[in-house]
């Protein structure tokens, strides 16, 4: 703030305020419920992830074999030419260990989450899932890993048919 | 060449979820004033801008034309004048309503401002613009602090 | 000179930035348009345009945020626009409103930022899980944290950087914070304070992050011409950037923020400034972690990559050393209401460069000084120079 201004607006609250009804309020939650189409390109996707598989696009331009597989390339803004399979293994090359769900409240066996670079996609192509079979503190960077997949019944076509990648 | 398109629909995925989202919103400097006044009071308030020589209802703490503070809180009575009204026959999901409802936006008199509120106490084809209606207010008791605050608007007999 | 016209900012406004303030986001918003034209002695009457920047709409729970500001950012009948890149909004909004007078479209144009992320209950936490993809992350749980946290990972593991050294930003930021007025969580605290502090998303832990907040922040920006007749010490926006990366964050490496470069490189060209780090007095790198206050000293170019921490352990950036970073007491001093955080940043450095700062003053008599946001799912940089 300037040094010539000597007030500056705004009331602040406490959180305990608002929660116990001491300031008025309005209050309302959104009924909004959504149906996520997957799209061409991650249907595909996520019916091989039934099948076992991890299935990948290629542009034939630059060459490069991409995952998530998606219909253009956004690199050279062409359609992409063809469909290839890339293995289920790969290499950590970044992890965290959340103590916190998505409402932000405490969990306590840490989600270790991943950033899984996949053998036979091109380098740096890499997926996010979580990592299991293994205590977080010893998860290292560039560490082999290998898909878990659910069993073949209870798989639905979506990225969670993968349970986590553990160490090879 | 590109890859070979979706042609059978039921190959097309999908994911379900929703939005959690649940909201507090406070009522504001003015709003908190406004709606005080409602609840303990039954009265409906305004604030003026001297220079521009506007009273806005729901009141503001700023004059949107001029940006001077508004100060000058004045009480604006309860009644006022139809601009225009809708009679909904459904809900927001589009299912028949029981009762058609009609809402109006009401120009709150000697205001520039006015409330969309509900109409009640008429029979919907004596609905007119032009129309004098006045605020009812629900039991004091009843009352929470918010535009429901007033049960509707009825015909000024 | 890039454009028709050469901009000035002649009037910065800022609100208290607070967990919860009672006032609407309007209310906020008119506060601190208020402050900008008073301290630039204009009235709305002077006004011919406004560019009006905020974050998700799922903050404050007001679909179409910028329709219902309007009014009370100083829009009422005017071209009014608002501007939205995710966190990096604060920032873009001035270069918006710069294109707006340079351009020669306008002569003056108010630029407000605004945020109420307490409406949004619990936690803004939630409101946030609904930005990622919904195929490949959120069937996963993925929140907010889980990306920076493997952000920070994979930065601190390409240079081999110590959680000790990232968490001395955390500690000179909210020392800063002590000295500016609307400052959330100034605190005298310690590298262990940090380090001790319980873990959120390894190695994200609490004093590594800013908090939410609720806040508004205002500029008023004019042409040359006009500038001149109401001021004698206007501040000249001198270059502008604006870059955003491939939205499949997975298949990016995440050590560097290039986008962040390219955007700077573009406003450094239009400014004529050829060594950043001789040529740059004062910084305002967005900094909502710790680790991002580093990451984009390096994507600004202020020094090499995998650098900033020594300076950092050096003294450098601190108010007093050779380069100062975020004397405002940045996000995590100061608070982040996200788009209001960002445009303070341009606001400090308006203040910084006119000597108005007080207590937050850096020596030396700055004249040259840049402040960049960052957004989206991170791959969005905006940057903008000033200079006196």
């Amino acid at each position: 703030m300037s040094a010539k201004i000597k007030k500056y607006a705004g009331h602040p609250l406490k959180s305990a305020e608002i929660r116990e009804g001491k300031v008025p309020t309005a209050r309302w939650r959104p009924k909004a419920k959504y149906m996520w189409s997957a799209g061409v390109a991650m249907s595909r996707f996520l019916n091989e992830l039934k099948n076992g598989r991890i299935i990948a696009t290629r542009c034939n331009k630059c060459g490069r074999i991409m995952v998530p597989p998606r219909v253009f390339c956004e690199q050279c803004f062409k359609p992409t030419d063809n469909w290839t399979y890339v293995k289920d293994t790969g290499t950590i090359n970044t992890y965290s260990a959340s103590f916190i769900a998505g409402d932000a409240s405490r969990i306590k066996e840490p989600i270790i989450v991943a950033i899984i670079d996949l053998d036979g996609a091109s380098p740096g192509m890499g997926i996010q899932h979580k990592i299991g079979e293994i205590n977080w503190k010893e998860v290292k960077f560039d560490m082999k890993v290998k898909a878990v997949w659910k069993p073949p019944e209870e798989r639905k076509g979506a990225i969670t048919d993968i349970k986590y990648f553990k160490p090879v | 060449m590109s890859i070979e398109k979706i042609s059978d629909p039921r190959q097309v995925r999908h994911w379900p979820g929703h939005m959690e989202a649940d909201y507090i919103y406070t009522h504001g400097i003015a709003g908190e004033r406004f709606f005080k006044e409602i609840k303990e009071n039954g009265r409906i308030t305004g604030t003026r801008c001297k220079h521009c020589n506007l009273v806005y209802v729901p009141p503001r703490i700023y004059c949107e034309r001029c940006f001077e503070k508004l100060e000058e809180w004045i009480d604006v009575g309860t009644k006022g004048t139809i601009q225009t009204f809708t009679v909904a026959y459904v809900d927001i999901d589009g299912s028949k309503l029981k009762q058609p409802t009609t809402y109006a936006m009401i120009k709150i008199n000697g205001t520039n401002g006015g409330l969309l509120h509900k109409i009640g106490e008429a029979n919907l084809k004596d609905v007119k613009i032009g129309m004098q209606v006045e605020a009812v207010f629900k039991p004091k008791e009843e009352r929470e602090g918010s535009v429901n605050d007033i049960k509707h608007f009825k015909p000024v007999k | 000179m890039f454009g028709k016209k050469r901009v000035a900012i002649v009037g910065a406004g800022l609100t208290l930035f607070r967990r919860n303030l009672k006032e609407t986001g309007k209310e906020l918003c008119y506060e601190a348009t208020k402050m900008a034209l008073d301290s630039a002695g204009l009235t709305l009457k002077d006004i011919d345009s406004v560019a009006f920047g905020s974050a998700p709409d799922a903050f404050d729970g007001i679909h179409m945020k910028g329709e219902n500001m309007i009014d009370s950012a100083g829009g009422w009948r005017k071209p009014f626009s608002r501007v939205f890149v995710g966190g990096g909004t604060g920032v873009f909004t001035a270069n918006a409103g710069w294109w707006h007078v340079a351009s020669g479209l306008f002569d003056t144009c108010l630029v407000v930022a605004e945020e109420k992320m307490s409406s949004c209950y619990p936690h803004p936490a939630h409101a946030f899980t609904t930005i990622f993809d919904p195929i490949m992350s959120r069937p996963l749980g993925t929140t907010l944290i889980w990306i920076f946290a493997l952000e920070m990972h994979r930065y601190m593991h390409r240079h081999g950087i110590k959680k000790e050294q990232i968490a001395l930003v955390s500690v000179k930021n909210k020392k800063n914070a002590l000295d500016h007025p609307c400052a959330q969580l100034g605190a005298n605290i310690t590298v262990e304070d940090v380090l001790n502090s319980e873990i959120m998303c390894w190695p994200v832990q609490r004093l590594d992050i800013s908090p939410t907040s609720d806040g508004a922040a205002a500029l008023v920006l004019a042409s040359e011409d006009v500038a001149k007749k109401i001021t004698d010490n206007p501040v000249w926006i001198d270059g502008v950037g604006w870059c955003i990366d491939s939205t499949y964050w997975t298949n990016r490496d995440l050590y560097y923020p290039d986008y962040v470069e390219y955007a700077a490189r573009m406003a450094y060209r239009m400014a004529g400034i050829k060594n950043p780090p001789k040529e740059i007095d004062v910084a305002e790198p967005y900094d909502p972690f710790d680790y991002k206050e580093l990451h984009h000293m390096e994507g600004l170019l202020l020094c090499k990559k995998g650098e900033a921490p020594k300076l950092t352990e050096e003294g450098v950036t601190q108010r007093d050393g050779d380069l100062p970073i975020n004397p405002s007491g940045g996000l995590l001093g100061v608070g982040n209401p996200i788009a209001a955080a960002g445009l303070m940043k341009v606001c400090e450095i308006f203040w910084q460069l006119r000597g108005e700062a007080g207590k937050r003053q850096v020596p030396g008599d700055p004249r040259t000084g840049v402040a960049q946001a960052w957004g989206d799912l991170m791959q969005y940089g905006s940057v903008i120079v000033l200079r006196r």
